[in-house]
C-alpha cells in the first residue's frame, strides 16, 4: 500500500517536472544555507575555542605603566615599573597558580646560511605552565638556567622550520643577535593566536639571558610584563583585587594616584570573543532558517495549487473507494518527498559549498553530524507541517463537487 | 425474485441554493433485485443524477432510507462508505474519468490499491479484466491515445475489478457514437448475464431498450416503472 502510494506520488511529481524542481529548489537552498551557515559558524566557534585553549586559561597579563620624560609619554609598557620580585610576590597570593615575567622582543636569528626575524621571548619556566604549552622533544629550561643566564632556547614550530629547514633542531647551535644558543627543546604547535599572529613563530629563552645578552636592559631585574595564571576562573576577580592592592603597596602608590601598571584579564577578552562567535553562529543559523521557512511556504503554495488542479482526480479516486486518509496520505507523501529529496540535495550542496569555502578562503568549517541531523529533521517537519493543510483540504473535498469540477 | 440488493424507502433530497431550498428528490421508493438490469430515464433536472449519487454512496439523502446489500447506508461512517464504493459498487461515468497520467493497466488496477492488494496480484487482475473488455495488448497505453469507446471499456474494467454486486453507469454512452454505444451496451448485457446488477442512466430510448426494466423520473419523482417487454407491447 505504502509502496503503491510512493509510486503514485513519484508519478504525480514527474508529471510536472519543472514545477516539482522549482518547489524543491526552495528546500534545497534552505537546507543548503542552513548547513553552510552552521558549518561556518561552528568553524568560527571552534577556531576561537582553539585559540583560547592555545592562549592558556585563567590568565592575567600585567604590563608596566607608561613613563613620562620631558612631556613625552612612552605608552603602555614603555617604562619598567614591574620587576621579577613583583612576580615572585604575586606568586605567593592565594589562588595564583603560576607567574611568569616576560621580556619580549624581536631579533634576527642565524643558522648556517639561513636567517630569520622572529619573536624572542625571555621568560621563566612558569610561562610554559601558564600558557599550557608543552615541550614536544628535548627539555624545557629550568630556573637554574634563568639564574645563571645560560644560552639555551626552546623553539616554536614555525621558527624551527624557517631556521633549520628539515633538520632536527635539537642540540643545534644557532645565533640570536650574534650570541650562540643551543636548542634545548621544541615546542608543540599552537597555531594562530587571538590576534591572528602565528604563535609558533617564537623562540623562548631564559629571562636573564634575554635581558643581559640579547636585548639589554637599563634596569636589571625589571620586566615589561608579568603573566599570571589563577587556579580557577571564578576567583579571577578576587585575585585581580588582591594583586592590584599588592602592587600598589609594593610600588608605594599613594591613595588617589594612578597605577603604574595595567592589568588585562585575557580570559575575559577570550570569553567575549567566544561569545561573539557564538552570537554570529546563531545569527547565521537564524538567517538560514528563514530561507528554510520560505522553502516550506513554497511547498505549501504549490501543494495548494496542485490540490485545486487535481480536484477532479480526487473525486474519481473517492468514487472508486479512496478513503479520506488515502487522499491525505497521497498529498502528504508528495510534500514529504519533495522536502526530503530537496533536503538531501541541499545537504550535499551545503557540504560541498562549505568545503569549497574552506579551500578557497581558508576559513575553518565544521560539518557536524548534529547539524546534518537538525537540517534533515527540520526539512521533514517543514514538509509535514506545510504539506498537511493542502493534503487535508484535498481529503475533505466533497466527492460530488470534486467529480463535477472541470 | 431474489432479495433486493437496493432498497429505497421514502427518499427525499433537497439542496440549499441561492433561491432557497431546492427539492431534488421527493419521496422516491424503489427496489432493485440482485441480477436486474434497470434503465433510469428522465429529462435533465428530473433528479436522476442526484438519485445515482445517492445510490453510489457519494451523497447522503435528506430523509428516507437506503439499504444497500442489506445495510443501512445512513448509519455508515465515511470509511465504510468508501469501502462500499470500493467493493460493492462499480462506477461508470459519462466522461470516462480515467486518470490521464496513468497507463490503462494502472487505471484499471487503481481501486485495488485502496483495497490494499499486492502489486503482482493487482496487475494480474487488471490484465485479465482488460482482456475481458477486449483491450488485450493495450496495458501500457495512455488514456489519451485511445478512442472514446476504448476509454469507456477501460472505465468499465476499472469498475469491475473488485467484483462489485452493483454496476452504476451514469450516461455511459452519452459521449459515444451509435456504433460504439452498441458495443458498450452489449458489454453491459453480457456482464448482467454473469449476475451483476446494473443500474444505467440514459436519455436514449434505444439504449434503455436493452434493460429489463425502465424507471422514469420527472420533477424528483418516479412517474413510471415497468418491464421493457410490457413497454414494447404498448408501443
Amino acid at each position: 500500500m505504502m509502496f503503491a502510494m510512493l509510486g503514485e506520488a513519484w508519478r504525480a511529481m514527474g508529471a510536472n517536472r519543472l514545477r516539482t524542481f522549482l518547489t524543491m529548489l526552495g528546500m534545497v537552498i534552505g537546507v543548503g544555507a542552513v548547513v553552510l551557515m552552521m558549518a561556518i559558524g561552528q568553524g568560527a566557534q571552534y577556531a576561537v575555542k582553539q585559540s583560547i585553549a592555545a592562549m592558556g586559561s585563567n590568565l592575567f597579563i600585567l604590563v608596566s605603566g607608561s613613563t613620562s620624560a620631558g612631556g613625552v609619554r612612552s605608552g603602555s609598557g614603555g617604562g619598567y615599573t614591574l620587576n621579577v620580585s613583583d612576580a615572585d610576590a604575586i606568586a605567593e597570593l592565594p589562588g595564583v597558580q603560576a607567574t611568569a615575567p616576560i621580556h619580549p622582543g624581536n631579533a634576527q636569528v642565524v643558522y648556517g646560511p639561513n636567517n630569520w626575524n622572529t619573536s624572542v621571548i625571555g621568560t621563566t619556566p612558569g610561562y610554559l605552565d601558564a600558557r599550557s604549552w608543552p615541550v614536544v622533544s628535548g627539555n624545557a629550561f629550568t630556573n637554574s638556567d634563568v639564574r645563571s643566564a645560560t644560552r639555551v632556547a626552546l623553539i616554536g614550530k614555525t621558527a624551527a622550520q624557517n631556521i633549520f629547514g628539515d633538520e632536527d633542531p635539537l642540540g643545534k647551535t644557532f645565533r640570536i643577535r650574534q650570541s650562540p644558543f643551543v636548542v634545548l627543546g621544541t615546542l608543540s604547535a599552537k597555531g594562530q593566536g587571538m590576534d591572528g599572529r602565528d604563535q609558533d613563530d617564537t623562540i623562548l629563552i631564559p629571562l636573564t639571558t634575554a635581558q643581559r645578552q640579547v636585548f639589554g636592559s637599563q634596569f636589571p631585574g625589571s620586566v615589561r610584563m608579568i603573566m599570571v595564571q589563577t587556579s580557577t576562573q571564578e576567583i579571577m576577580p578576587a585575585v585581580e583585587r588582591s594583586m592590584t592592592e599588592l602592587l600598589r603597596q609594593r610600588h608605594r602608590i599613594r591613595e588617589g594616584m594612578d597605577n603604574d601598571f595595567s592589568l588585562r584579564n585575557l580570559t575575559a577578552v577570550a570569553d567575549s570573543a567566544a561569545e561573539s562567535a557564538r552570537v554570529m553562529s546563531l545569527l547565521l543559523g537564524a538567517i538560514a532558517s528563514v530561507s528554510l521557512l520560505i522553502g516550506g511556504i513554497g511547498i505549501m503554495n504549490i501543494m495548494l495549487v496542485s490540490v485545486t488542479e487535481r480536484t477532479r482526480e480526487i473525486g474519481i479516486r473517492m468514487a472508486i473507494g479512496a478513503r479520506e486518509r488515502d487522499i491525505l496520505m497521497q498529498f502528504l507523501l508528495e510534500a514529504i518527498i519533495i522536502s526530503v529529496v530537496g533536503c538531501i540535495i541541499g545537504l550535499l550542496l551545503g557540504i560541498g559549498s562549505a568545503l569549497l569555502a574552506e579551500t578557497l578562503t581558508g576559513t575553518m568549517v565544521i560539518i557536524s553530524g548534529s547539524s546534518i541531523l537538525v537540517a534533515f529533521g527540520v526539512a521533514a517537519t517543514v514538509g509535514i507541517f506545510f504539506g498537511f493543510y493542502p493534503a487535508r483540504k484535498a481529503a475533505l473535498l466533497d466527492p460530488i463537487e470534486a467529480l463535477r469540477y472541470q | 425474485m431474489s432479495d433486493p440488493v437496493i432498497r429505497i424507502e421514502g427518499l427525499f433530497k433537497s439542496y440549499q441554493t441561492s433561491a432557497g431550498l431546492f427539492p431534488a428528490l421527493k419521496e422516491v421508493n424503489l427496489n432493485i433485485a440482485a441480477g436486474e438490469f434497470v434503465a433510469i430515464m428522465g429529462p435533465s433536472g428530473s433528479g436522476k443524477s442526484t438519485f445515482m449519487n445517492i445510490l453510489g454512496c457519494l451523497d447522503v439523502p435528506t430523509a428516507g432510507h437506503y439499504f444497500l446489500d442489506g445495510r443501512i447506508v445512513a448509519e455508515l461512517d465515511k470509511d465504510e462508505l468508501a469501502l462500499l464504493r470500493n467493493r460493492t459498487i462499480g462506477f461508470v461515468f459519462q466522461g470516462f474519468n480515467l486518470l490521464q497520467r496513468m497507463s490503462l493497466l494502472d487505471n484499471v488496477a487503481l481501486p485495488l490499491i485502496y483495497s490494499g492488494m499486492e502489486r503482482e496480484q493487482r496487475q494480474q487482475q487488471a490484465r485479465d479484466l482488460l482482456a475481458k473488455v477486449g483491450l488485450e495488448g493495450y496495458e501500457a497505453s495512455m488514456p489519451n491515445k485511445i478512442s472514446g469507446g476504448q476509454q469507456q471499456r477501460v472505465a468499465i474494467a476499472r469498475a469491475l475489478i473488485n467484483r462489485p454486486r452493483v454496476l452504476l453507469a451514469d450516461e455511459p454512452t452519452g459521449n459515444l457514437d451509435s456504433h460504439t454505444s452498441a458495443e458498450i451496451i452489449a458489454l453491459f448485457e453480457s456482464l448482467n448475464r454473469e449476475g451483476i446488477t446494473i443500474v444505467l442512466v440514459t436519455h436514449e430510448a434505444d439504449i434503455a431498450q436493452h434493460a429489463q426494466r425502465q424507471v422514469r423520473f420527472l420533477d424528483g419523482r418516479i412517474v413510471s416503472d415497468q418491464p421493457t417487454s410490457k413497454l414494447e407491447h404498448t408501443a
